[in-house]
């Protein structure tokens, strides 16, 4: 069983570990950024207060053209803790404060090789959206 | 995107069975259900047998029962049964040209998307979206 609520500072360096960990690249300034006001970041703790995974997310209007919606930026839960529903109540907890705003719409990126968590947003009933992603390699 | 009948039957079967692992039903009546060759679906049952994902069927009127897992099983897993891997097909002619080639990546960019999709779908999530869809009224 977990609690959802707002990240704060003292939640960072448990935050920056388990995402090291999970993508194994190091980028505290990016979630001390999520703190930010028009940012959407929250956690999922447990009885114990332990960390048990975190979202980030912001609602942006026109990027691409497009009209208001609330994007995901990030998910993660500690893998000892998955299947247990902690993504789903995460999720669910971002896309209730993105309704409470007005939008009508959640939007994420995903690597299309990265299974696990494309198949996690499909079982959240999220499908493919109007924009097609498009790439090059400048190097 | 276009998917061989025995792949379509296989979905058909494995996602009817699926939505209830308790229930059997035979070959003819799953061929009934979805207004196809209950010949044909044997065989598609057969394959699906062989890969764990079904059992029974002894007999013309023996029933089969889904004996997969609905969490894990995806339906990429089922069209890997039926449709050769994109890295087994068979050479098209004019594929080693310049243009044959350029179209080759175009194809495979299309091949990658498609797999991807279908990789990210379990018959957990493709049941629940269904029954949400039953709720509205409306059939699949």
């Amino acid at each position: 069983m977990v609690s959802i609520r707002p990240a704060q500072a003292f939640d960072l360096p448990a935050i920056s570990a388990l995402d090291r960990r999970l993508t194994g690249s190091d980028k505290p300034q990016y979630w001390q950024d999520m703190l930010g006001p028009d940012r959407h970041f929250l956690v999922a703790e447990t009885d114990k207060g332990a960390l048990a995974g975190f979202i980030a997310g912001e609602i942006r209007a026109w990027e691409f053209g497009q009209p208001a919606a609330g994007w995901v930026f990030a998910i993660q839960i500690d893998p000892r803790l998955r299947l247990h529903g902690v993504g789903t109540q995460l999720f669910e907890a971002l896309v209730e404060r993105f309704k409470a705003k007005g939008v009508t719409r959640v939007r994420t990126l995903v690597d299309r090789k990265d299974h696990l968590i494309l198949s996690f947003f499909r079982a959240q009933g999220m499908v493919a959206g109007p924009s097609l992603q498009l790439d090059k390699d400048l190097s | 995107m276009k998917l061989q009948t025995g792949t379509r039957l296989g979905l058909y079967a494995v996602l009817e069975l699926a939505r209830d692992p308790e229930r059997t039903l035979s070959a003819a009546d799953l061929a009934e259900r979805f207004g196809v060759s209950s010949h044909h679906l044997a065989k598609v049952l057969r394959t699906l047998a062989t890969a764990g994902l079904v059992r029974g069927g002894r007999g013309a009127t023996g029933g089969y029962r889904f004996t997969g897992n609905r969490r894990r099983t995806t339906l990429m897993d089922i069209v890997a049964l039926f449709e050769p891997a994109p890295g087994q097909r068979a050479k098209e002619p004019g594929e080693d040209t310049d243009i044959g080639s350029a179209l080759q990546r175009v194809l495979m960019e299309i091949d990658e998307i498609a797999e991807a999709t279908l990789r990210s779908i379990s018959l957990e999530t493709m049941l629940k979206s269904k029954r949400s869809l039953a709720t509205l009224g409306m059939t699949l």
